[in-house]
């Protein structure tokens, strides 16, 4: 049994208190031993997912518990790849902090990163349920912690918001976990895949409800319609790399939906039938619909980039509710793509507060280091709203062409591109209104003390947003092998028996004979 | 008993949903309270409801109670509970800070925002 499993969690798990403990006064030891950490981590993450990329599934049990009665942690092609997307982000986002000193304008930003980078690699690789939500709650307390970092009166106003409705939702993952217990009697995914699977056709009003409660605590995560408000004010008045980090948080409650309604409630399955194409598709074309003219009606860019972050959630959730192989693949490869151009926006909206005095979309004078910021807008822009040549379009492509053959495809294909048209206006309002008009704006007094006099942001923070616009290229000009590993990945989901049986059958403590149930 | 344990879940969750729906921070957080409190009882029952049995085998005994619901409920009850603690405090100071308990956002700044007050 290899160990590696468990270290992307022990790893920031060890890093956060002794970041807290030993180095709470040194800002620098903490940034060393961060970067260093996360460094670690992505070869840690590299590692797994080279090992799970032939298809093979790893798997760990803690204590040596065997799987229905202990925690196991599942390493397939799925999660293994989220890690190492979390890993990478992580990565950039931690430079961004670092350059632009927004760790070092409030206490504990470091060890906070660290225990929410555990919450998030915990809740990818585990394979229980009950695990999941623990993790969650891991990952949501250390994002508490993160949202009002650095303080201030509207973050701390919008952290209230922002913490409430995760407890509501975590009451509502509890009560969803005792109706699929007391149903089923386990709540480890592979065995409650093949029990769910048993259940009397007569019996299912329990199951349906957790199934249907399940599915609203992931669409709170991955902020679909109509629960996607807590999202705009929490992400907007969020510390710009926190924001970014937050990018993957969406991620992780469409992870979890994947995950749980391809291997347990499977759409096959009489027990949950309609269930996405009812209600998850016309949700997800609504949130997809409402965020882009939300990036069309937002006055603030910071708020802009929220409501896009909502419509390309939404369009990551319209390739999941066909549930076919070939949308799941459509929809992870825009998963990815859309986690890194709006980590990419958030952290250029920091660049171009640079200077300013609020996000308003208004002309204002020149500021130094404009240029470049406009030139990166521009790029991650035309990412985010899916024009060619950049990933965004590809995906968008992929989605289009999995939603071809389907009944639902007059209404994907009218959403989709009409969305995209909002928001491509919208984007490019904003945009020629903070840079072009900028240029004509007169100064405003010859007499008058220049406002210019804070300098251009840091080189570190160019680097970061750099690096994930470059990330994003790759993903472009590669995109074959990566849709073909997509394809790979979502061909391992819709066929669950290799993950069912590797988790069910690996012998441990407590292990009983195949017919002792 | 039956009864009896669902319709305290029931009055649980119908107070707790209903606090959640006020304006202000307080009740808002004990109706998170109350919520937390029906779900622990959920939870709890979830294994089924029997009365005077063990939880771990024992020579003699024929009739055991589900342990796991009690090891769920346990570890509910902790993250639930810091949970709270730490929504008090940021409401807190939220409240401290702007001197104003609501939850939604402010009518001046909502016809600021872009109608994320909703």
């Amino acid at each position: 049994m290899t160990h590696w499993i468990i270290a992307p969690v022990v790893l920031p798990a060890l890093l956060a208190p002794f970041i807290v403990l030993a180095a709470r006064y040194h800002i620098g030891i903490q940034r060393v031993f961060s970067v260093a950490g996360v460094l670690a981590l992505i070869s840690v993450a590299a590692g797994l997912a080279w090992q799970a990329s032939d298809g093979t599934i790893t798997l760990y049990q803690l204590g040596d518990w065997a799987a229905p009665f202990g925690i196991v942690l599942v390493a397939d092609r799925l999660s293994t790849l989220m890690v190492l997307l979390t890993a990478v982000l992580a990565l950039f986002v931690l430079l961004y902090a670092i350059g632009s000193e927004w760790d070092n304008r409030g206490r504990h930003f470091h060890a906070l990163f660290q225990f929410q980078l555990m919450g998030i690699m915990g809740a990818f690789l585990t394979g229980d349920l009950f695990n999941l939500f623990v993790f969650f709650e891991v990952l949501l307390i250390a994002s508490y912690g993160l949202m009002i970092h650095s303080g201030g009166n509207a973050r701390l106003r919008a952290g209230v918001q922002y913490v409430l409705f995760n407890l509501l939702g975590s009451t509502l993952f509890l009560f969803a976990l005792g109706a699929i217990y007391a149903e089923a009697g386990t709540l480890n995914m592979a065995d409650l895949a093949q029990r769910v699977r048993l259940i009397d056709g007569a019996e299912t009003v329990g199951i349906r409800l957790a199934a249907v409660l399940l599915l609203l605590v992931f669409a709170i995560k991955a902020a679909v319609l109509p629960l996607h408000f807590w999202l705009p004010s929490s992400y907007a008045e969020a510390p710009a790399p926190v924001a970014a980090l937050f990018a993957i948080m969406t991620k992780v409650g469409a992870y979890a939906i994947i995950r749980v309604y391809t291997m347990i409630f499977s759409p096959d399955l009489d027990v949950t039938a309609g269930l996405h194409t009812t209600w998850l598709m016309p949700a997800a074309l609504a949130s997809l619909a409402i965020g882009m003219i939300g990036v069309l009606a937002a006055r603030h860019l910071d708020r802009l980039v929220a409501f896009a972050v909502i419509g390309s959630m939404g369009m990551v959730m319209v390739a999941i509710s066909l549930f076919t192989p070939t949308s799941i693949t459509a929809a992870l490869y825009y998963t990815v793509h859309s986690t890194l151009a709006a980590a990419a926006l958030f952290l250029i909206v920091d660049l171009v507060r640079t200077g300013r005095a609020d996000l308003n979309l208004i002309a204002q004078p020149v500021v130094p280091g404009a240029a470049l910021t406009s030139a990166l807008f521009f790029l991650a822009a035309i990412a985010m709203a899916g024009l060619p040549p950049l990933s965004g379009f590809v995906g968008k492509l992929l989605v289009l062409d999995a939603a071809f053959s389907t009944s639902a495809a007059a209404w994907i294909w009218a959403v989709v591109l009409s969305s995209s048209l909002i928001c491509v206006v919208g984007f490019s309002r904003a945009g020629s209104t903070l840079f072009w008009k900028a240029k004509s704006m007169p100064v405003a007094d010859e007499a008058a003390e220049p406002p210019a006099t804070t300098p251009a942001p840091a080189t570190l923070s160019y680097v970061a947003v750099g690096g994930l616009l470059a990330l994003l290229v790759a993903h472009t000009v590669f995109a074959g092998p990566a849709t073909a590993y997509m394809a790979d990945i979502s061909d391992q989901l819709f066929n669950p028996e290799p993950y069912i049986e590797t988790v069910l059958d690996t012998p441990g403590k407590l292990s009983t004979p195949k017919e002792g149930y | 008993m039956e009864l009896l344990v669902a319709s305290a879940i029931g009055i649980l969750t119908a107070g707790g949903i209903y606090l959640m729906l006020r304006l202000r921070t307080f009740p808002v957080i004990l109706g998170i309270s109350l919520l937390t409190y029906a779900v622990n009882v959920f939870l709890f029952a979830s294994g089924r409801l029997s009365v005077g049995a063990p939880p771990i085998l024992r020579d003699g005994v024929e009739v055991y109670t589900d342990p796991l619901p009690q090891a769920l409920v346990l570890t509910a009850i902790v993250i639930s509970f810091g949970m709270t603690a730490v929504v008090v405090m940021i409401a807190l100071g939220a409240y401290l800070g702007s001197d104003d308990d609501h939850v939604d956002d402010a009518p001046d700044e909502a016809s600021k925002g872009t109608g994320d007050a909703a």
